[in-house]
């Protein structure tokens, strides 16, 4: 049995999903994102000096790259998979010889693909207000690699284990945003009081945003090779839950 | 070989229900088979579990001969299923919900865009092979799913009551369909609340009620079982009451119609000859009820204490 062609046929439906639906899906991030450059980077930044020896405007760009591709391919896997339940459609999958790795693969795949595009419509955008000299592009593409993954893995988890349409927009608006805006994208965690720098360095966003950052202009919080261990650690850890909750069948067979 | 084989097969729910009580079953490859039983007696869990959607309790079941537990990849390349109801999504176009079956079971894409033309013109629906699927109409949904079904070439293809719902001239045109694929050599399963389809279609039978098969036969030997015969008589006159004939039960539906039960034993020729003794002239007469369908109401109604497993 050729898995490959079921893996490309799933990645293919899930790229041609979202880039049909592109107003939905490409095009809010690129106005809301372009509003935060000009607000918080251009209008109120230029008053607020540097950070760490890069411009306020320089500073906030990597974060704002990251939140949209967590976002963006948490969001895309999440309602994908879990309209897929809900009409149904889950059963064409389930019928076909198709291992659970390449269900998995192939709807992670297709949040990784969206969320590292829109976070090149945003870099592209953020390159009208800010004029950043990459500083290790490895890291930074790595990082973005890494970081769609486990959003799109959880974003995964989170659509077989929901129940109803609000389940899916629980997590993104009550735990996911507030991770984000709370892990360093607008300001260095090193500005916070000294009880709130710790528990700041619980949130695991603050890990992937840091060392993205410091992909791209060379300015981190954090340990960088920490950053990676507890990314992969993640990915890790939810690519077995999810192959698990495949197997039982768990939300998706009776 | 048989194309599926089902041995001990049990499904207890969440909640307690025990859908399925120990099934045994067999299908032989090539048979039109049908798989009969009321609302809720467990045919759709058993066909659940075929085809994987459902998890079964215990039990096992095998496809031409490659077991669902130990060798799934082959056991499901074997199988089709159209289901009861639409489940594919409804803002994709006809030919892509197709095409992508094709290659969930691997197909490579040149073949896969072959054969997906040759299921949508099978089912005439080539020319709609660009229409988003919502537009279409109920029947042509169905047939969506038929091709859906079949664009891997399964060797078997169940069929969960395919024709519901849809009008007569569509009903013909699938059962046409289904015989078609059936003489190419594909294996039918066909589940279906519309007992002529069964009867007209189906070689062998099943009936499941209460988590438990309670026949498995032959069509033809089941239906010699039936010992009445219902028909319906149109009278070229009027009568003012229904006739006394001694060992018939008849019943005046209408001043020039009459229901009669005819035993078997007995036979229609006496009834004749006692009705142009009365007098009565029949213009026309007719079945009353399918046939089949009067055997699966004694069947399901009397206690499946002595079901077969």
């Amino acid at each position: 049995m050729n898995y490959s062609i079921a893996l490309r046929t799933l990645v293919r439906k899930e790229v041609f999903r979202f880039i049909r639906i592109w107003p939905q899906t490409l095009l809010p991030p690129a106005i809301t994102t372009a509003l935060y450059f000009l607000i918080f980077g251009k209008l109120i930044g230029d008053r607020i000096g540097t950070i760490n020896g890069a411009t306020y405007m320089d500073y906030i760009v990597p974060g704002i790259i990251l939140m949209s591709v967590i976002s963006h391919s948490y969001a895309n896997v999440v309602s994908s998979f879990y309209s897929t339940k809900f009409q149904r459609n889950i059963e064409e999958l389930l019928v076909a010889p198709v291992p659970n790795w390449v269900i998995l693969g192939g709807y992670v795949s297709g949040g990784i693909i969206r969320g590292l595009l829109v976070g090149l419509v945003v870099a592209l955008i953020s390159l009208l207000f800010a004029d950043i000299a990459v500083n290790n592009a490895l890291i930074a593409l790595s990082v973005a690699v890494l970081t769609a993954t486990l959003f799109a893995l959880a974003g995964f988890i989170n659509a077989v284990l929901a129940e109803s349409f609000d389940d899916i927009s629980i997590i993104p608006n009550f735990v996911l945003t507030p991770l984000s805006y709370l892990g360093g994208v607008f300001y260095s965690v090193e500005m916070l009081p000294g009880i709130w720098q710790t528990i700041s360095k619980g949130n695991p966003i603050l890990y992937m945003i840091n060392a993205f950052r410091y992909g791209l202009i060379g300015v981190t919080d954090v340990n960088i090779q920490l950053a990676y261990i507890i990314t992969g650690g993640f990915i890790v850890t939810l690519t077995l839950f999810s192959l698990f909750l495949l197997h039982k069948g768990i939300g998706i067979k009776n | 070989m048989n194309a599926l084989s089902i041995r001990n097969l049990r499904k207890t729910y969440n909640n307690g229900f025990e859908a399925l009580k120990g099934i045994n079953l067999d299908v032989e490859e090539g048979d039109f088979f049908a798989l009969l039983g009321p609302n809720g007696a467990g045919k759709s869990t058993a066909i659940g579990i075929i085809s994987s959607l459902i998890n079964e309790s215990s039990g096992s079941v095998s496809i031409f001969g490659h077991d669902l537990k130990t060798d799934r990849a082959r056991a499901k390349s074997c199988l089709g299923l159209v289901p009861q109801e639409v489940n594919f999504n409804q803002f994709d176009t006809v030919k892509s919900i197709v095409f992508n079956q094709a290659g969930y079971y691997g197909t490579p894409r040149k073949l896969a865009l072959q054969r997906t033309e040759q299921c949508l013109k099978q089912m005439d629906l080539w020319d709609k092979r660009d229409t988003v699927s919502r537009r279409l109409s109920g029947g042509m949904k169905r047939r969506v799913m038929i091709a859906r079904a079949m664009v891997h070439a399964p060797k078997l293809l169940i069929l969960d009551e395919p024709t519901a719902g849809v009008d007569i001239e569509i009903r013909r045109a699938m059962w046409k369909m289904m015989q078609d694929v059936n003489q190419q050599g594909t294996t039918i399963i066909l589940t279906t609340h519309y007992l002529e389809e069964a009867e007209s279609l189906c070689r062998n039978i099943a009936i499941i009620d209460q988590g438990l098969i309670v026949e498995n036969t032959d069509m033809a030997s089941l239906l010699a079982r039936l010992h009445i015969d219902h028909f319906v008589l149109d009278l070229a006159e009027p009568i003012a009451k229904v006739p006394y004939i001694p060992g018939y039960q008849i019943e005046r539906v209408a001043d020039k119609v009459l229901n009669v039960a005819v035993p078997k034993e007995i036979g229609l020729n006496q009834f004749f000859s006692q009705l142009s003794a009365l007098n009565i002239k029949v213009i026309s007469l007719k079945n009353k009820s399918n046939r089949l369908e009067q055997l699966f109401m004694d069947l399901i109604e009397s206690k499946p204490a002595g079901a077969k497993q």
